[in-house]
């Protein structure tokens, strides 16, 4: 499941850009995945350029 | 009953280009801005070309922070290749630029409205009627013969016409920046760093903005994205080369370097700018090609209203413009920005050492694109390709 790191979204909007599915909702200073919609193919992850978001699968994201 | 002739969602400069065409022709025009500020937050590095500038109004002094006349590009291992850049250039202050933009467009009469968040459209029979949106925490919704989506990256107004606007990882740079003081550059010139080092499958820039401010940031390619983080290196980046920079601002953003969408037209629905996909493919700059289709799509509302259809067909002539003035340039771009997407480290090291060995006078774009052509003879083929209008 892909998971929003609290209070650190800049709510830029990549993430939305690159959804396949557009299960990431983003409102005004708001951002939300759609479990339901979610393939949780982590691509979103990946592009967020301040690591905002992450997934409670086997950590394999950025180096830190 | 439409309250509007024409919605423009978001109040960038494709925003203000299209609600200027709309209303400076007698529509009545609303352009809605989600955020608090038409202009802020600055996702951009805000470079701009005085000849493309130029073909929408004259540079106003207080829009620039920075005139340039020089270009530095460092390779991997940091030769810098210095020219004169064939055009004078500005880092602008977006701030203020957006501002003049918007102001410009109610002076022909089109309402503003900021803390707009559209969160719906009014869809019926297939077309769009409307948007749904909220102000200060309350449902509004208006009614409107065209709706224009010119709301960035993320272009949710796309989205709900049921436009499909999905990037792939390959077509989009993922982008931080930070605007920093306290930084001794030249003032008149702008600096890239290429290569994996700094910026994976994009670059990395130092923009002059006076008073010994500048932008830095970068573009890491999406698909590299996993592995590099865009925040982290321009960090890194100040802590080696600029010790002394303060942060004064940092911004995040995705910079697509698409095609422009297949279809960028709806019933009753037209997109612009980055919500199109416009932005310069190579270069990644978006306000030029932004402006063009704003001030575009609001010329083609002008005319599908006044010709009562507002359909696919009605609009048809949208996309036939922009590929005419911006879209023919842009597929060429983006050929050759798929050529040099895969161009290696050591070619670009082995092309700025040629670079190096031409006296600075005789660096031409012509030189350059020889020294990269040798090593990527594929983009001659583009390139012809561009000259020669096929």
């Amino acid at each position: 499941m892909i998971l929003v790191k609290d209070n650190r979204c800049d709510f830029c909007g990549t993430c939305v850009a690159v959804c396949p599915v557009d299960a990431i909702e983003l409102r005004e200073a708001d951002i939300s995945i759609i479990h339901e919609t979610c393939i949780d193919c982590d691509i979103c992850i990946w592009v967020c350029p301040i690591d905002v978001l992450t997934s409670d699968q086997e950590p394999e994201g950025k180096n830190d | 009953m439409t309250d509007y002739d024409v919605i423009v969602v978001g109040g960038g400069p494709a925003g203000s280009m299209a609600a200027h065409s709309a209303a400076s022709q007698g529509l009545k025009t609303i352009m809605l801005e989600k955020d608090r500020d038409i202009g802020y937050p600055v996702r951009c590095g805000e470079a701009i070309g005085d000849v493309g500038l130029r073909q929408f109004m004259d540079p106003q002094p207080e829009w620039i922070a920075a005139t340039i006349t020089k270009i530095r590009m460092r390779s991997p291992n940091n030769t810098p290749i210095d020219f004169e850049s064939d055009q004078i250039g500005y880092i602008l202050h977006r701030r203020i630029f957006d501002y003049a933009l918007a102001n410009r467009a109610s002076q022909v009469g089109a309402e503003i409205q900021t803390r707009a968040y559209v969160d719906g459209l009014i869809i019926e029979n297939e077309a769009v009627r409307g948007v749904q949106y909220q102000y200060m925490g309350e449902k509004r919704s208006l009614r409107a013969k065209l709706v224009i989506g010119a709301d960035g990256v993320e272009s949710r107004v796309g989205r709900m016409a049921g436009i499909r606007t999905s990037i792939k990882l390959r077509h989009i740079e993922s982008a931080y920046q930070a605007t920093v003081g306290n930084i001794e550059i030249d003032q008149s010139m702008i600096d890239f760093y290429v290569g994996r080092n700094w910026a994976p499958g994009g670059y990395l820039w130092v923009f002059p903005k006076r008073d010994g401010m500048a932008n830095v940031g970068l573009g890491v390619i999406g698909t590299l994205a996993r592995d590099y983080n865009s925040h982290d290196l321009v960090h890194k980046f100040l802590k080696e080369y600029y010790p002394k920079a303060t942060m004064l601002t940092s911004v995040c953003g995705g910079v697509p370097i698409a095609q422009t969408l297949k279809c960028i037209t709806g019933n009753g629905i037209m997109l612009t700018g980055d919500a199109a996909r416009m932005v310069n493919p190579v270069s990644g700059g978006g306000i030029i090609s932004g402006m063009h289709g704003g001030k575009i799509a609001g010329e083609v509302a002008v005319e599908a209203i006044s010709a009562g259809d507002v359909s696919v067909n009605g609009l048809r002539e949208y996309p036939k413009r922009w590929r005419k003035v911006g879209g023919k340039n842009h597929e060429t771009l983006h050929r050759i920005s798929e050529t040099i997407y895969d161009i290696t480290d050591e070619q670009l090291n082995k092309i700025a050492e040629r670079l190096s060995k031409t006296p600075e006078k005789d660096r031409t774009l012509l030189k350059i694109f020889t020294a990269v052509a040798r090593e990527k003879p594929r983009i001659l083929l583009d390139v012809t390709r561009a000259f020669a209008g096929v």
